[in-house]
């Protein structure tokens, strides 16, 4: 049976591809290039999941657990005020060890690959 | 010097500080890249400065400490969701996005998909989203000079937002996205320098004891502990419970489909300066909203926030000036005129900012992916393009102007949120996929946007919003059947649902096929857009 005939028109409206698409699906392929992917995906998805989780975990006990939300820690402070400062404090967190992360795990290799590219392409 | 003319004085300065910045920028900019994104060369920390004054605008800054001043506790709940927000743009985002983009946020989906189609799309959600936004802004300057002025006339507020569309469209026009992001920039410093000092007085009434505050804000109130507890005003029925979840699932999932947010990083060099202009930015935004926290109490404890007074009358979007004026010295006292005069020169400051940088994300939208790729294929100049631009710019903003006026009973925050609800429904799932699924093709973009903004816009036609309650934009009918005013919890999943069942329906190996070459250039940043060098 013969190749499904491509939409002409379909073609014609993606971009042109390039010469260099040889060089991204070669770099695509390399060992470097999928340790890039797990790095960076080994902490942004868990940490996304996580602040998620925490975030609405803050939203449905303000909505549904009112008696502890409202017990006082301190003077006027109640556990709710807490709550949410603490909210403050892990977005802070998570923000700065991120950072930290990607500056030391994966920033190296990305800049790695980033030079390899530009020497296979002709400039 | 009367209140009003030293508040006068303020404004004039503000306008003319941000035109003389337009006119210094514009004669530094020449094409595209220098107009739809400065040029790419401002540093991370720079543009987290811009970032932070495009994100603070008259809602954070007016509506939050005013929502907290009527509500108590459940206001900061609107802090805390726009915060938080800030992590989905960091973690999944950012960093990518200025990798494989240009100058809008279609760009990226471009890379892998049919051009018009995706582009149209993409531009369609864009001018929804940033015009309502614009319409908030702009409601919410005339509401400001007019109660500051004293007058209630709906002609001098219809006159100040004529002003402001003016100068907005002058900005952008002319300065362009170098102009647009000094003007952020210098809008941030001033927002912040204002909110510490007022922040630092009204501590000072309390002995920086966050405690005394709060008992002071219970006692004024006369809402007691209630004032401080969650619940106030979300806790009222189920109902309210469920919208109050699903206004928090919009502010969270928001922020990174906001385009006027998105083009920001293509303003800088590369991944790692995106990265940190994030940082600066939740640093920056965050301490803003921990400030909002004494801002709105500290109205409640010093300020008449019961159902006739000015606060209330205003909505909240009062308190913060009045609060300024209150710690001066109180009305009549040179500290007071002032201060007040001081602060309503910041608000009005931030809405000028914000418009410009919400007007130059359509007009790039619409000149890049609608002019120059939808109706000319890819074929006209640099020239004509930014040409195009500045038309749009024109266009929107007299748009804007004229769906405001009659605006002017529209609550702010409802806006603004609506606006959120819009970003997160149409344009957060497309970007997502787009990064993370190779299997993602034209289908499933253009399904997962039209799916999200329909739905989104629909609900909220059928909301107690527009008709059938007390606050409803119109009286004397009733169509809704919606009971949510946020529509989120239903229309964000629609988008993800949508966009996921459009891919599956249709067969588009090219888009698969082409994803390694985007997923190589997001994360390296290989063969991305570099800065412009004169």
């Amino acid at each position: 049976m013969a190749e499904p005939t491509p939409d002409r028109e379909a073609v014609d409206e993606h971009r042109q591809t390039t010469a260099n698409a040889a060089v991204y699906a070669r770099l695509h392929e390399t060992a470097e290039f999928e340790e890039l992917r797990r790095r960076y995906r080994s902490f942004a998805f868990p940490a996304t999941l996580a602040f998620l989780v925490w975030y609405l975990l803050y939203v449905v006990m303000s909505n549904w657990a009112g008696g502890f939300m409202d017990t006082k820690v301190v003077g006027n402070i109640n556990v709710a005020l807490v709550f949410g400062l603490l909210q403050f404090l892990t977005t802070f967190g998570i923000a700065f060890f991120y950072a930290r992360y990607m500056h030391r795990n994966v920033d190296p290799l990305a800049r790695q690959l980033e030079e390899q590219y530009n020497s296979e392409v002709p400039r | 010097m009367s209140s009003q003319t030293l508040t006068a004085v303020l404004f004039v300065t503000v306008v003319l500080i941000t035109v003389g910045i337009t006119f210094w920028a514009s004669r530094q900019s020449s094409g595209t890249a220098d107009f739809y994104a400065g040029g790419r060369s401002f540093s991370g920390f720079q543009n987290g400065m811009a970032v932070s004054g495009d994100y603070m605008s008259a809602a954070s800054f007016l509506g939050i400490s005013g929502l907290i001043a009527l509500n108590g506790y459940d206001g900061f709940l609107y802090s805390i969701g726009f915060l938080v927000a800030w992590l989905v743009a960091l973690l999944l985002v950012a960093e990518l996005l200025r990798n494989s983009g240009r100058f809008t946020m279609a760009d990226q989906l471009a890379y892998r998909m049919r051009q018009r189609p995706v582009r149209t799309a993409a531009a369609t959600s864009t001018v929804v989203v940033s015009v309502f936004y614009l319409l908030a802004q702009m409601v919410g300057a005339g509401a400001l000079v007019a109660l500051l002025l004293n007058v209630e006339s709906e002609a001098l507020k219809a006159l100040t937002i004529v002003g402001v569309g003016m100068l907005m469209v002058f900005y952008v026009t002319v300065g362009g996205m170098k102009g647009t992001t000094w003007v952020q920039i210098v809008k941030a410093v001033l927002l912040m320098t204002g909110t510490v000092l007022i922040t630092v007085l009204v501590l000072s009434k309390f002995h920086f004891n966050l405690s005394e505050l709060f008992q002071a804000a219970a006692d004024n109130t006369g809402k007691g502990q209630k004032f401080l507890q969650p619940g106030l005003k979300y806790g009222v029925s189920t109902t309210s419970r469920i919208d109050f979840l699903s206004l928090g699932l919009a502010l969270v999932l928001g922020t990174a489909g906001l385009p006027h947010i998105l083009i920001r990083f293509y303003t800088v060099p590369t991944a790692a300066a995106a990265r940190k202009s994030v940082l600066w930015a939740i640093g920056l935004i965050g301490s803003f909203y921990l400030m909002t926290l004494v801002l709105g109490f500290g109205a409640a404890a010093l300020l008449d926030t019961g159902p006739d007074s000015k606060v209330a009358a205003s909505g909240g979007n009062l308190a913060s000036p009045l609060l300024a004026e209150a710690v001066g010295g109180g009305a009549g006292t040179t500290g007071g005129a002032v201060l007040l005069a001081l602060i309503s020169a910041v608000a009005f400051a931030t809405i000028l900012a914000v418009v410009a940088g919400l007007t130059l994300t359509s007009a790039s939208s619409v000149a890049h992916d609608l002019y120059a790729t939808v109706f000319k294929k890819g074929k006209t100049t640099e020239k004509d393009e930014v040409k195009v631009a500045r038309i749009a710019a024109f266009v929107i903003g007299g748009v804007a102007v004229v769906l405001a006026i009659p605006a002017q009973k529209l609550n702010i925050a409802f806006l603004v949120a609506l606006a959120f609800a819009v970003a997160a429904s149409a344009n957060l799932p497309s970007l997502l996929y787009n990064l993370f699924w190779p299997r993602f093709n034209t289908r499933g973009a253009v399904w997962a946007i039209y799916g999200g903004l329909i739905t989104c816009l629909v609900l909220v036609f059928f909301s107690p919003v527009v008709s059938g309650s007390e606050a409803a934009l119109v009286t004397g009918a009733d169509w809704s059947w919606f009971p949510l005013s946020n529509p989120g919890i239903i229309s964000i999943p629609a988008g993800f649902l949508l966009g996921w069942l459009g891919t599956i329906t249709s067969n588009e190996p090219i888009s698969a096929e082409r994803y390694p070459e985007l997923e190589v250039r997001a994360l390296t940043g290989a063969g991305s857009e570099g800065a412009v060098h004169h």
